[in-house]
């Protein structure tokens, strides 16, 4: 049957054809994109039908508009459920892109005839698990395949099968890797390729570019390609694609539709190759419509979202299957020479980035890649080819640039752009429902909130804002708490809602449908594709993901975290960070995170530490000596804290335990492990790095090059801890100021050892006597030198220290001699030898008072009390 | 990329030029040579290969560029005849190589030390050409004679400057008859003889000023180069002579199996000629040996779990080998001549520790995080420490 169109006739070649124009097509193949524009452009078909939800057909205008840059996706999702929601990404190079472009352009009418996401929405919800909350189910989706694939309404449901390649695995919601008939691999097989995907690029992505098409009549590799597939399904039946029968019964109930509306040849299909045969099938109408019978049905709503070009690659997890979008892109843009024209591109880039690169490279690098072709019998250089030849020819052999050129050109940066007019995509939604679950209405006027994070909504609410944080919709700020509380269950923050911050959320819709989902998909994105973070960013954020408890991220980061640290070679970064990971430890806790993964990460930093730590010391100057000292005082706080109350951490390091402790570094030296009680496996794990720890310090004190402040500071950790018998702190400490030893290094080890405390030169006399004996040993021409030192140690004492310490100096080095010894013998260091009765008597009163009132004494006892009274003051 | 069960693989020794007559090809080698030129230790294979190849060949190659890629990498010919592959690796990096000689640019090929360079080098000379002896070995002290021409000075001194007293190198000669010159060890010469090349790989042509004549290249000549990566800073090529270089960079064994294999066969070898007894409780432990050089050398635990420091050492293939060698010597000579963990932790633990400072680290933190966690490696974790310490 023939259409004839009203007024002018339908061109040419619309002529005489008896049926449909039915457009089997690989999603995202820029061969295809280019062969369907010809198509269109030939027969000007007065519809065009395209595999996609039937929802969409109300936003297909949308398309046409100027603020649409593709790539974009079509997002449908429940309404009650934005989690629930798939994608049928669409980019400048797809076939079904060019022809909703070409048909908005022109006026004709776009109708998706896919099975509706209503149905396929509901279907995936019988056949998922049933989750538990909307969070839980976001979660599969954020992990796998956040994108449309991943929340695969049909499982089976794909027309090609499980190959990225397959000429289908588009934008159809459709996913690969289930074990199904590969049509394409028959194919291509058939022809003697062992890679689908390189037969389908060869065989028709390739066709002279598709310029060779337009002499003879377009339509025509599609007519043998439906013969192709029509084999095919005549062998394979529906290749264990089941769901694709009923997807196919309501394509074919639309195609009728169409064309008993518009005619046969002015009916244009762009569908999946491997649904070509399905609708040319004699079926009736009944029987369609009872496949399509008792479908379950979901409320749904559909937009465009913005999509990018990595996310459309098939490393990022988002199932449309294209690993090269960029180099598609190029293939469908490129007027003609397309290798030329991607070698320049290539040379552009890496110019940009400093390599020298000449014409004369990029004329060898093409006639390699054509080489290569030839030797590999390939009709044109596809990507592999070219890649080799940049490879050995611009990039000397080196994979370091060809990773730059993957990520920018052969994936490329590319992101779309929605029009304003596009309706609201589900983030806001689901972001405008938690507002209410947790009563916070976002308002202009700013205001303070307090969150006490044991309760229940409040402890939302502070997941709520920090999740926003993470999505760059900075609603709440932290604030410092007004009552002055650090780290412990309260959080403040300071919430203001500005205009713009709806903004940020329809562009943070891009991670995902929900708040959570999103915020997993970003920071996991964060975490592995940004360039240039250091480890204190991932550290960041993986606290962030701790305090806006998004578990599915935590893995992510750790897995990061880990690899980040165990590359780090400066020590000082690794001890940086090792407190805000243990801090983020603890804290996990009152969130009720699990952060089994945290401690083991934590645990691992730390034996970086310990391991990296004397190297790191050795030939420091001054100001380097200084840093490293902050660095050895912050990770011997995080350590202690770690080996302190991380049973967890224990108990990942229970497996070796017994022999770690036994040959750990300081096995050699006397083992503070042995004078410590080791109740159970578990604390001697702990033991275990904190034993490491020590050992470090106490190397780190009895070793000569390393700076006298570090060597100080260790002894003093050391002795703080009770590591250090006190006789082995006087031996450092004499050792250390032992008149052979430069005045200036001496000073260094004194501060080192004395500052943050001086307390322990008040109860110590011998230690402040041997500082007292090495100071007036000090020559008085070093003495200059020392004096600085010696001043900002004990600037940083408390005013009552200092004078106690200088009352304590005025008095002279403990009395005589044989009071030292005395005193010695008693064992109270910093004590005076003997008991002077006389001063003990003095509060025998007042002890008698306190003890519960027995009688006062006689009045001598109380003329002599307060002449003893007055002893003293004198 | 065919299965390797007898021959040629990757050899890292190869390179070196003790390289044994190994292989059921070489039988077939005329036996007097200790070591016969790849063209004639696989003449058969070449033969049947020019007979089956009805493909285009560029000019004066004496097979297709198909048909080179196949001699290298083993396949089985329609006639049944089978050729054993002489490198396992990538293929892509053998129809790289291919391609290029085809398309006339100069060859590079760069590796650490014990990657095949040279034994591919000499294959593909050979295949292409059908010899492979216009050979140039790089060293500090290769002069611009032997890249260009010498004289006979005897004859220069009785007629005077002529073609007779003229003595052409082997780049000269590949280039008047059309055949593949290598040259070994590029970075090795010195910079001013390096840019010698320049001329030949840009002009093709050499002129021989004394005589105001030149050479000038016949098409089929071309140059393949063999450089080591870690020499890069040696005598760095010039960017113009780089330039006429594509590059093609040799990889370590890809699989851990693969080179265990390697390693265990080239051990086989040399414990032979160093008259040590066979040690066959050793596998475990060479397999060990070539666990801590690869997860070292990759950065990264076998498991892909951790990722580690990668010490400054090479840790090549043939350092393994090595380290298993000498292993090996202590076991039959001080041991009970089972290789065990404390022969082969010393010769690892210097293997791997070239910079004292960082390479310490590297060690020690390998050591903490990953020996002493891994299931059934206590005693070598323990014979580390000792050594360490």
């Amino acid at each position: 049957m023939t259409a004839v169109r009203e007024g002018a006739a339908g061109p040419p070649l619309r002529e005489g054809r008896a049926g449909p124009l039915l457009m089997g097509v690989r999603h995202h193949g820029p061969g295809s994109a280019r062969a369907v524009g010809a198509v269109l452009e030939a027969y000007e078909p007065r519809v065009v039908l395209i595999e996609g939800p039937p929802e969409g057909d109300a936003v297909a205008e949308l398309a046409g508009e100027e603020g649409m840059v593709p790539p974009v996706a079509l997002l449908a999702h429940a309404v009650n459920e934005p989690g629930k929601a798939a994608f049928w990404p669409l980019a400048e190079f797809s076939p079904e892109w060019v022809a909703i472009r070409w048909a908005v352009r022109r006026g004709v009418p776009v109708r998706f005839i896919d099975l509706p996401a209503a149905h396929t929405l509901a279907m995936s919800d019988g056949e998922e698990k049933p989750a538990g909350d909307g969070e839980k189910k976001a979660t599969g989706q954020g992990e796998e395949e956040p994108g449309g694939a991943g929340d695969e309404p049909v499982p089976g449901g794909t027309d090609g099968g499980g190959a990225a390649g397959d000429p289908d695995a588009g934008p159809g919601p459709e996913r690969g890797g289930e074990v199904r008939l590969d049509p394409l691999a028959a194919l291509a097989q058939a022809a003697g390729y062992d890679d689908p995907e390189r037969w389908w690029e060869d065989a028709v992505e390739h066709r002279g570019g598709g310029r060779g098409i337009g002499t003879a009549d377009p339509y025509e590799p599609f007519a043998a390609l439906g013969e192709a597939m029509a084999e095919l399904r005549a062998v394979h039946g529906e290749g264990g694609h089941h769901r694709d029968l009923v997807r196919e019964a309501h394509m074919r109930l639309r195609l009728r539709e169409a064309r008993k509306e518009f005619g046969d040849a002015a009916t244009a299909v762009v569908c999946g190759a491997w649904h070509v045969p399905a609708l040319t099938e004699a079926t009736t109408v009944t029987a369609d419509r009872q496949a399509l019978k008792a479908l379950p049905k979901v409320k749904t709503e559909i937009t465009w979202v913005p999509w990018t070009h990595r996310r459309l690659a098939r490393q990022s997890g988002y199932g449309a299957g294209i690993a090269s979008p960029g180099w598609y892109g190029h293939l469908f843009s490129a007027p003609d020479r397309p290798v030329e024209r991607w070698m320049t591109k290539v040379a552009g880039l890496l110019r940009a980035q400093d390599h020298s690169v000449s014409s004369a490279h990029l004329i060898e690098a093409v006639r390699l890649a054509e080489t290569l072709a030839a030797m590999r019998g390939r009709p044109l250089a596809g990507l592999t080819e070219t890649t080799d030849a940049v490879r050995a020819v611009l990039c000397e052999g080196s994979d370091v640039p060809l990773e730059l050129i993957r990520d920018h050109l052969v994936v490329g940066d590319v992101l779309g752009e929605v029009p304003e007019g596009a309706p609201a995509v589900p983030l806001q939604r689901d972001l405008a429902r938690q507002q209410r679950a947790v009563r916070l209405k976002p308002a202009a006027a700013e205001r303070e909130l307090d969150l006490d994070l044991r309760k229940e909504t409040d402890a939302a609410r502070s997941r709520l804002l920090h999740r926003l944080r993470l999505l760059g919709v900075n609603w709440g700020e932290p604030a410092r708490s007004r009552s002055g509380s650090t780290g412990t269950f309260r959080e403040s923050w300071r919430l203001r809602w500005e205009p713009e911050l709806s903004v940020r959320v329809a562009e943070a819709g891009i991670w995902g449908t929900t708040v959570y989902e999103a915020a997993t998909a970003k920071a996991c994105s964060q975490a592995t594709e940004e360039e240039g973070s250091t480890l204190a960013d991932i550290t960041a954020l993986a606290e962030l993901c701790l305090l806006a408890q998004l578990p599915d991220a935590l893995p992510v980061v750790m897995r990061v975290l880990a690899d980040r640290a165990a590359l780090e070679s400066d020590v000082g970064h690794l001890a940086q960070a090792l407190p805000a990971l243990v801090r983020t430890l603890r804290y996990g806790d009152v969130r009720g995170t699990d952060a089994g993964a945290l401690a083991k990460v934590a645990g691992g930093m730390a034996e970086r530490v310990c391991v990296g730590l004397p190297p790191a010391c050795a030939g420091l100057d001054d100001e380097g000596a200084r840093d490293m000292r902050g660095h050895l005082d912050a990770a011997h706080h995080a350590v202690n804290l770690l080996a302190r109350d991380e049973p967890d951490a224990g108990a990942t390091g229970t497996v070796s335990s017994p022999d770690g402790t036994e040959m750990s570094p300081d096995a050699a030296a006397p083992s503070p492990g042995a004078t410590e009680p080791l109740p159970d496996a578990e604390n001697r794990a702990a033991a275990g790095l904190l034993g490491r720890w020590r050992g470090v310090l106490r190397t780190l004190a009895g070793r000569e090059r390393i700076s006298g402040l570090l060597r100080g500071r260790c002894a003093r950790l050391l002795l703080d801890d009770g590591q250090l018998p006190d006789e082995e702190a006087e031996r450092l400490m004499s050792l250390a100021l032992s008149p052979g030893t430069p005045p200036a290094e001496a000073a260094a080890w004194v501060e080192g050892f004395l500052s943050g405390g001086g307390m322990l030169l008040v109860h110590d006399e011998r230690l402040l006597a041997l500082v007292d004996r090495w100071l007036t040993g000090v020559p008085a021409d070093a003495f200059t030198d020392v004096l600085p030192l010696l001043r900002r140690t004990f600037a940083e004492y408390e005013a009552g220290v200092r004078r106690t310490l200088g009352e304590l100096v005025r008095r002279g080095p403990a009395g005589d001699g044989d009071r030292r010894a005395a005193g010695a013998a008693d064992g109270l260091p910093g004590f005076g030898a003997g008991l002077d009765v006389a001063r003990a008597d003095a509060v025998l009163e007042t002890v008698r008072l306190l003890l519960g009132g027995a009688p006062t004494g006689d009045g001598s006892e109380v003329a002599g009390e307060s002449g003893e009274r007055e002893e003293v003051r004198v | 990329m065919g299965v390797v069960t007898e021959s040629h693989v990757a050899d890292p020794a190869a390179e070196s030029a003790a390289q044994p007559a190994s292989g059921p090809a070489s039988a077939a080698a005329p036996a007097t040579a200790l070591r016969p030129h790849a063209e004639d230790a696989f003449a058969d294979e070449l033969a049947a290969l020019a007979e089956a190849d009805d493909r285009p060949r560029p000019a004066r190659w004496k097979l297709s560029p198909w048909a080179v890629a196949t001699y290298l990498l083993g396949g089985e010919l329609p006639g049944g005849k089978v050729i054993s592959p002489k490198y396992v690796g990538p293929r892509r990096i053998i129809e790289v190589a291919v391609s290029t000689l085809a398309t006339d640019r100069a060859l590079l090929l760069l590796g650490v030390p014990g990657t095949a360079k040279t034994w591919v080098s000499e294959h593909l000379a050979a295949a292409v050409s059908g010899d492979s002896t216009l050979l140039v070995q790089g060293t500090a002290g290769t002069a611009e004679e032997a890249i260009r021409y010498g004289w006979n000075y005897a004859q220069l001194l009785a007629q005077g400057p002529s073609r007779e007293a003229l003595v052409p190198s082997p780049v000269m000669r590949a280039m008047a008859e059309g055949m593949t010159a290598r040259v070994e060890e590029l970075t090795r010469i010195p910079a001013d003889v390096q840019d010698t090349l320049i001329t030949v790989l840009s002009e093709k042509t050499l002129p021989i000023p004394e005589l105001g004549e030149e050479v000038q290249a016949v098409s089929g000549f071309n140059l393949i180069a063999t450089a080591n990566d870690r020499d890069r800073g040696v005598n760095e090529l010039s960017s113009a002579l780089r330039r006429r270089f594509n590059t093609v960079v040799l990889p370590l064994p890809e699989t851990a199996e693969a080179e265990v294999e390697i390693v265990a066969r080239r051990v086989g070898q040399l414990g032979r000629s160093l008259d040590l007894p066979p040690a066959p409780e050793g596998f475990d432990e060479i397999r060990r040996v070539v666990t801590v050089f690869r997860e070292l050398r990759e950065g990264v635990t076998d498991d892909g779990r951790t990722k580690l420091k990668s010490p400054s050492g090479t840790l090549s293939t043939a350092e393994a080998i090595s380290v298993v060698t000498g292993g090996l010597a202590l076991a039959a000579h001080f041991g009970d001549g089972v290789l065990r963990a404390g022969d082969v932790a010393a010769g690892i633990l210097g293997a791997v520790v070239r910079d004292p400072s960082s390479d310490q680290v590297v060690w020690q933190e390998y050591l903490e995080a990953v020996v002493r966690e891994r299931e059934g490696w206590k005693d070598f974790y323990r014979a580390c420490r000792e050594v360490s310490a």
